[in-house]
């Protein structure tokens, strides 16, 4: 190829913003770790989780996460026969210090649901962002470019489930991260690692050996709010069709 | 919690997009509605409106300059705005603003304005001393040739603009009401006809504020409002805003017949909330009121101080009624949670960034920015011939 100084000249900038837009879809890296081998979820067991709010405390001390706001929380639901489709939820902060004592005459069901970014295959939120600064990392994380990210609040419009937030200090975008610099160390999130009672795995779809093809193949597992068509990878097992 | 009822999701208690977001929609609107009357004149040939030509250009671009003012003021980090332009994200509805709006604005606007004033301009140079004579020569852009030829042309390529600047509005607006029609997490937002509801509501408040002005500035140049053309500018605006209303009208009813899971929510909201915003102020006063006076109008034989009077208060409860439908939008579609189950409260600071003195400052802004660009390149016709002509200048 021939280029003299004048073509250099031209295509040097060009190089360095191309650069740029390259590094800016660039995960945390880590070593030993290929992001292909792997394709990450999680799965939640409704039926297990007694809301004791231990995976959002450890989440909030694990990332640093600001009072107020939560990359993870748990909510109660209580079903009445008469309100199918209007259920009655608390959350107080997050569910972190656990829930007041449940009524025991009350005429229904309760249940906790722990909810997190479901880490999309489709999401609405990495579709919106105008500069890519939240992108979804080859394993299947969604991401966000804490140097990049312009604080617009348009990915947290964009959520369908009320997972991302804009953080106070740093103002820009922020949300659950899958504990990307965990798991890409071979751990496991700091939710799933303080859940005492196992109602939340990590799992990998992409590794044959994972217990969870094993679940999805014997339990009547469902995602959040399906009609959204959002390729949800939070897998929710025994989920009530009142949970939005 | 304070100000919530029911349950929203703990990250859904606060508003995100504030006041400010409220602001964008209205003022990019006004440029578009302000350009919208330019061409009715220009490409359509509506000749009772020339005096309101110039005017309105200038409205557009004074109102233009500051649209991006709200949006980059609610940015987290400012000072990142330019990788909208750098790294642009393909899939994003707001990347392509930088581009529509920066389109919009040189290729369209600037250029128009600049190729009908050239002739004033460059006489402007050669008449002014000191600075002026300075600036208007650097505005000449070194194109002095004002023989007849050459403004034949600059008249033929402005058409042409003009006739490129039409589309290019409705994209400028059309787009704004994309990016809220376009998320399909939130229902209140989530409409096919949100682009053209936006369009619409654009053009009736940029045509009303448009009007406002120009028998403002001919009220204080103590001259006499010529009433053939203020007729002719409330009858477009009756008209457009007849096609608004129903267009709001039948996405209302839409979402009231189809009652779909989030209507009881959206039911409350506009019951309860949203009531004095949407309900009294932007339906009833902000609408039925100036729709009853235009039609007023047009049905009887109004003396000319009547109808005067029916004007100025007819656009300015309209910007009332397109600022409430902003407000609306922007503000009501985070009032309520995506779970349905509960609502949040907007509370408005006063002085800090998105607060509400900052929402007035934008909306002085324009107006400052447009005496100043009324004094550089005065649009009013002469007074003797009725042509639209820089009124100082000699002809040559």
């Amino acid at each position: 190829v021939n280029i003299n100084r004048r073509h250099l000249l031209i295509m040097l900038p060009a190089a360095a913003i191309a650069w740029k837009h390259v590094l800016a879809g660039t995960p945390e890296d880590s070593p030993n770790y290929t992001m292909t081998d792997h394709w990450w979820g999680m799965l939640i067991d409704i039926p297990k989780c007694i809301g004791c709010g231990n995976c959002v405390r450890a989440c909030q001390a694990e990332n640093n996460v600001p009072d107020g706001y939560f990359r993870t929380w748990v909510e109660r639901y209580l079903v009445t026969d008469w309100k199918l489709e209007h259920p009655e939820v608390i959350s107080p902060d997050g569910g972190k210090e656990g829930f007041p004592v449940a009524k025991e005459e009350a005429d229904g069901k309760y249940f906790f649901v722990p909810k997190m970014c479901n880490h999309c295959t489709d999401s609405p939120c990495t579709q919106v962002c105008p500069v890519g600064a939240t992108f979804i990392s080859p394993d299947g994380v969604v991401l966000i470019d804490q140097t990049y990210c312009l604080g617009c609040a348009y990915c947290v419009q964009a959520c369908p489930y009320g997972c991302r937030y804009v953080h106070p200090e740093k103002k820009i975008a922020d949300k659950c991260t899958l504990c990307y610099h965990r798991i890409t160390k071979g751990l496991t999130t700091a939710c799933c690692e303080a859940c005492p009672t196992g109602a939340r795995q990590l799992v990998d779809l992409k590794n044959p050996n994972d217990p969870i093809h094993a679940f999805l193949k014997t339990h009547d597992v469902q995602v959040l709010k399906p009609q959204m068509a959002t390729g949800s990878k939070a897998f929710y097992n025994g989920l009530d069709g009142s949970v939005r | 919690m304070n100000g919530v009822e029911g349950y929203m999701y703990p990250n859904e208690i606060r508003l995100y997009w504030s006041v400010l977001i409220v602001l964008y929609p209205y003022i990019t609107g006004l440029v578009a509605g302000a350009f919208i009357l330019a061409s009715l004149e220009r490409i359509f040939h509506v000749k009772a409106i020339a005096p309101t030509y110039r005017l309105a250009l200038l409205t557009a671009l004074a109102f233009l300059i500051v649209a991006p003012l709200p949006l980059t003021l609610h940015l987290g980090h400012p000072e990142r705005a330019p990788e909208m332009y750098l790294t642009p994200h393909s899939t994003s509805a707001m990347a392509m603003f930088g581009f529509v709006y920066l389109w919009y604005l040189m290729a369209v606007l600037v250029f128009e304005i600049w190729l009908d004033y050239r002739r004033d301009i460059v006489l402007l140079s050669q008449s002014t001393t000191g600075w002026k004579r300075l600036l208007y020569s650097v505005m000449t852009l070194g194109s002095t040739n004002i023989s007849e030829h050459s403004l034949a042309i600059d008249e033929r390529v402005g058409w042409i603009i003009t006739l490129v600047g039409i589309p290019s509005a409705f994209i400028l607006h059309g787009y704004v009401g994309f990016i809220f029609g376009s998320l399909k997490a939130n229902p209140w937002w989530n409409s096919p006809l949100m682009p053209v509801v936006f369009i619409f509501s654009a053009m009736v408040s940029g045509i009303a504020a448009v009007m406002l002005i120009y028998m403002l500035t001919t009220k204080l140049r103590k001259l006499r409002i010529d009433m053939p053309c203020v007729d002719t500018i409330a009858k477009f605006l009756f008209y457009i805003f007849i096609i608004d209303f129903s267009l709001e009208m039948l996405d209302l009813i839409h979402r009231i017949y189809e009652a779909d899971e989030s209507f009881r929510s959206i039911s409350f909201m506009v019951h309860t909330k949203l009531y004095f915003s949407q309900i009294v102020l932007q339906i009833f006063i902000g609408t039925f009121i100036p729709l009853f006076l235009l039609a007023l109008v047009q049905v009887t034989k109004l003396p000319a101080i009547v109808r005067k009077r029916i004007y100025v208060v007819s656009g300015c409860l309209v910007q009332v009624a397109v600022l409430s439908m902003r407000w609306n939008v922007v503000i009501g579609g985070q009032l309520f949670s995506k779970s349905f189950l509960g609502y949040t409260t907007y509370k408005m600071s006063l002085v800090t960034r998105e607060g509400l003195l900052m929402s007035i400052a934008l909306l002085i802004l324009p107006l400052v920015i447009l005496w100043v660009l009324v004094n550089l390149l005065p649009p009013w016709p002469d007074k003797e011939s009725g042509k639209v002509h820089a009124a100082s200048a000699p002809m040559s």
